[in-house]
């Protein structure tokens, strides 16, 4: 298997009035060609922040350093005439909120057509039957019809899948979502996974998930990176994340999660606290005042992050004890 | 596996309620002290508040800053340039009569002007869109569509027409400025009432029984503030700006008083001759509009810093 | 798309009919007569004159003569220049008032967007403090400053261009009464183009177009434009009104004969019908610009063009 991206000691930081805000902090990854990453964390955890960073769409007060190969080219700082040759073609992304993310002004055949004629020469008329294709592929009805038609005819989910075939019109590598699904209805999220796990399937293609919802990852993802406060704290495969997850915030996420094989009158776990303000962030480990296991150590110094396999990171002070201590903590 | 592997909202919800409620803190306890840091650090805001103090305090003082009364005439300094030997810092007008004192004097009306006439404006347009959107459905369409013919009336002339034939007295003035620049006014402040009123913490009033109007006074005025004082700072230029417009007309206040308009009217008589005539005035006027402008954009990035 | 320009060509109906009658009534209960300037005249003479203007009969009368007269395009004569109808005056001033007022507006808009969108390009750099600095200058610095200076540099020191006056209407004419009536307007279109451009320029239809690749050309040309455009389209109307106001005193300090230096002598004159015929001609321009504007931006926005 080939590696078909790279990020070493990725940071990102953001200019403010009130001073530096870094949003991510030396982020070290890998993915392999055709698998699936799942990044999760609450909002502000900088899960998004990252792949903004190495799609160059950073707000312009945003600053990035260290690298992010993709297939053997370095993205960031590549001028943006030569990351236009790699956005939309080899490397696509996909957003939150399908109501606000097409162009309310242009007709679906515009925003699609114009990604095949920008980045593969094709004609017009060439363009709109791949369009049309491709909109079928993601499942839009009357799709020869509709895609003369403007965003707001859309339904949410429909847009949403309009955003897919824009995003895999070049068939890219890599797309990136970021919460594809969080903006809609219930039974309509299902039908994006599900939409988004066979498009993997059928186009090879490696998929990072972001999300702040575990049970997204469950169903899609082969890896797993859990962030906080702006840095990584635990990775792992999928199976290690949710049956052997070390860290005590990824074990309070789990928590949190309703089971179906629980005792259902027992009370939803929630983590105690409140999400980490990244313009003030507590000193030593970012999670330690939500955290039962916090002590001294935990209130000064940041934990190093600990490689317990090739794919196995997790950076806590306790990482025995907190393993050790589930038990203990289900009983509380 | 034994997990939900299918999407759930519950955790997501858990996770975004504490990020609201602290948001919510962070918001509540600091808003007006952020908007104050942030205005404080706007150098052209600082800048053009210090110097509007210094105008309005020449304004309010001008009668003892100057030996020369603002309607005496000296015979012998009939359109003199700016003389400190004599004290006309600014020189005479046509009339002999001291122009850095008449500035000041210019200056008691159009700063009052800009006050007053704002002030009405902002009374009528409050009530006018607190009301609209408060009440909804059928009641706001019908004011809104009423402001919205008014909007494309072309006001200016009505206000002339107002002048021509009751005389130019300065209350008219204040009332007639007022009651042109409300539109947008009320605009705002329905557009503020109405999304406020969505709001939870309104519905909780209403539930626990609060009265309407103290819902109004209570909550929504404070929480509609914010807009309004910017806006009110942005249309105090105008109303000065239109005064000015009716003075240099003919139509504004009367003599022996004087507005920046009188005077540069007079002065663009004789600017070839007399150019000082027309540069005291004009520059006070321009300067007064460029601080009030410079304050409403400064106080707007600060009361909503999401441009930056 | 036919049936929505009939609609709005109603809804214009009623709105006339407002400005019809408010400027009916003003004028019939202001204090003074037309003809007081002039000598006293015998009764019986005064009696003939109000007869003939039809100021003898009851004002209700007075008033449905006037609307009658009005469906047939006239306004009466003036009671100022005793030769001509107010429909002739109007007429002869229609000219130079459209091609100053259109000039300006158009340019306005043309260079307006233009500085606009430069410095939403260049958000917070030196050329859009630059861009923004001068737009402040033009809002700050009213255009009946403007134009005298205007005329003194180039038409008195520098002889470019004529001090003053029509000519023939020649270009050399039009471009200091134009650029005169266009700056402050450039200046709030550009404010506006940049507000609505930097806001855009944020907003996630952008972000998923670069996201695509796209050249930034097209991402400013093709995604940005037509959204950053409706503030702007919206803002003609006003601007509209704006520019006739303008035209107002414009006109008189270039000393153009157009409709709006008809508008103050009448006033000043207390000739009613000229002042009735003039504010009427004025709103129902700015109505069909205002209808203009609404098409325009319902081929903007494809929400609005859903019934075609």
């Amino acid at each position: 298997m080939s590696i078909i991206l790279e990020v070493n000691n990725l940071n990102t930081r953001f200019d403010t009035p009130e001073g530096e805000v870094s949003a991510a902090n030396n982020i070290n990854f890998t993915l392999q060609k055709g698998q699936s990453l799942g990044v999760v964390g609450e909002s502000g955890s900088g899960k998004t922040q990252i792949f903004m960073a190495i799609m160059g769409l950073l707000a312009k007060n945003g600053r990035t350093s260290g690298e992010a190969i993709f297939k053997g080219q370095n993205l960031l700082g590549l001028p943006v005439v030569e990351l236009n040759k790699v956005r939309g073609v080899s490397l696509s992304m996909i957003f939150q909120d399908p109501m606000t993310s097409l162009n309310p002004y242009l007709k679906v055949s515009r925003q699609m057509t114009e990604v095949l004629i920008e980045h593969q020469g094709l004609d017009k008329e060439s363009a709109l039957e791949r369009s049309i294709r491709m909109l079928e592929l993601v499942g839009i009805p009357e799709a020869r019809k509709r895609v003369h038609m403007y965003p707001h005819e859309f339904s949410g989910g429909m847009r949403q899948r309009v955003m897919i075939a824009i995003a895999l019109l070049c068939e890219p590598d890599l797309l990136i979502a970021d919460e594809p699904t969080t903006a809609l209805d219930v039974t309509i999220q299902a039908q994006i996974l599900e939409l988004l796990h066979s498009l993997k399937e059928e186009m090879g293609m490696s998929i990072v998930m972001i999300t702040h919802d575990l049970g997204v990852i469950a169903g899609m993802c082969d890896h797993v990176m859990v962030m906080y406060g702006g840095r990584v704290v635990e990775t792992g495969t999928v199976h290690e994340i949710f049956n052997d997850a070390r860290h005590p915030y990824t074990q309070g996420l789990l928590q949190s999660m309703p089971r179906i094989d629980g005792n259902h009158n027992e009370d939803l776990y929630a983590i105690p606290g409140q999400p980490p303000n990244l313009q003030a962030l507590p000193s030593g480990c970012a999670f330690q005042p939500r955290c039962q296991y916090a002590d001294a150590q935990c209130r000064s110094t940041q934990p190093e992050p600990a490689a317990l396999s090739q794919h196995r990171m997790i950076a806590c002070h306790h990482i025995t004890v907190a393993k050790d201590l589930i038990p203990a903590m289900e009983s509380a | 596996m034994s997990l939900l592997a299918k999407p759930n909202d519950r955790m997501a919800a858990v996770l975004d309620q504490q990020a609201e409620a602290c948001i919510d803190e962070i918001a509540g306890r600091s808003l007006w002290q952020d908007a104050r840091i942030r205005l404080m650090r706007n150098k052209a805001a600082v800048v053009s508040m210090i110097i509007l103090t210094i105008i309005t305090l020449l304004a309010i003082f001008a009668p003892w800053l100057s030996s020369h009364p603002f309607d005496e005439v000296y015979w012998d300094f009939i359109q003199v340039a700016p003389n400190f030997s004599e004290g006309f810092w600014f020189g005479t007008d046509e009339n002999g009569r001291d122009l850095f004192v008449r500035t000041l004097y210019g200056a008691r009306v159009s700063l009052m002007v800009g006050l007053v006439a704002t002030t009405v404006s902002l009374i009528i347009g409050v009530t006018y869109g607190a009301v609209a959107g408060y009440m909804g459905g059928r009641v706001d369409n019908l004011m809104m569509r009423f402001v919205d013919i008014l909007y494309s009336l072309p006001f200016m002339f009505f206000v002339i027409i107002l002048m021509v034939i009751f005389g130019r007295h300065i209350f008219l003035i204040f009332v007639a400025l007022g009651a042109v620049e409300w539109l947008t006014m009320a605009r705002i402040v329905r557009g503020q009432t109405m999304a406020i009123k969505k709001k939870e913490f309104i519905e909780a009033a209403h539930a626990s029984g609060v009265s309407t109007t103290k819902i109004i006074f209570r909550h929504i005025v404070p929480n509609i503030l914010g807009p309004v004082i910017v806006y009110m700072t942005l249309t105090i230029p105008q109303v000065i700006l239109t005064e000015s417009f009716l003075s240099f007309l003919g139509l504004g206040v009367q003599e022996p008083l004087t507005s920046w308009g009188v005077l540069i009217s007079e002065g663009a008589k004789v600017m070839e001759s007399a150019p000082w005539m027309l540069a005291f005035p004009a520059t006070f006027l321009a300067v007064t509009l460029f601080c009030f402008n410079f304050i409403g954009d400064g106080l707007r990035d600060a009361l909503d810093p999401k441009d930056r | 798309m036919f049936t929505y320009i009939t609609k709005r060509l109603l809804a214009a109906i009623p709105t006339l009919l407002i400005i019809i009658t408010i400027a009916f009534f003003m004028m019939r209960i202001a204090p003074g007569g037309p003809f007081d300037a002039e000598r006293q005249l015998p009764p019986e003479i005064e009696a003939n004159i109000l007869k003939a203007y039809d100021l003898d009969k009851p004002l209700y009368q007075q008033y449905f003569i006037y609307v009658g007269n009005l469906l047939r395009f006239d306004f009466g004569p003036s009671y100022k220049f005793r030769d001509f109808s107010v429909t002739e005056l109007i007429l002869t001033g229609l000219p130079a008032s459209l091609q100053i007022g259109g000039m300006a507006i158009l340019i306005a808009a043309l260079i307006g967007v233009s500085l606009g969108t430069l410095a939403a390009l260049y958000q917070n750099q030196k050329t859009d403090y630059a861009i923004m600095g001068v737009a402040m200058t033009g809002i700050a610095i009213p255009n009946f400053v403007v134009a005298p200076i205007l005329s003194l540099v180039f038409g008195v020191y520098l002889s470019w261009l004529p001090v003053a006056g029509w000519g023939d209407g020649s270009a050399r004419n039009l471009v200091l009464p134009v650029i005169s009536l266009a700056l402050p307007q450039i200046a709030y279109i550009s404010r506006l183009t940049r507000g609505s451009m930097v806001e855009v320029l944020h907003s996630n239809y952008i972000r998923t177009a670069r996201a695509k690749g796209l050249r930034e050309r097209l991402v400013v040309v093709r995604h940005a434009i037509k959204g950053a455009l409706l503030p702007v389209v919206s803002y003609l109307g006003p601007a509209a009104a704006a520019v006739t106001t303008g035209s107002v005193v414009i006109e008189s300090i270039y000393d153009i004969p157009g409709v709006g230096r008809y508008f103050v002598n009448a006033a000043l004159n207390r000739d009613y019908p000229l002042v009735m015929g003039v504010v009427i001609f004025y709103a129902t321009l700015i109505i069909i610009m205002n209808l203009i504007v609404d098409v325009i931006y319902s081929f903007l926005d494809p929400k609005l063009r859903v019934n075609g």
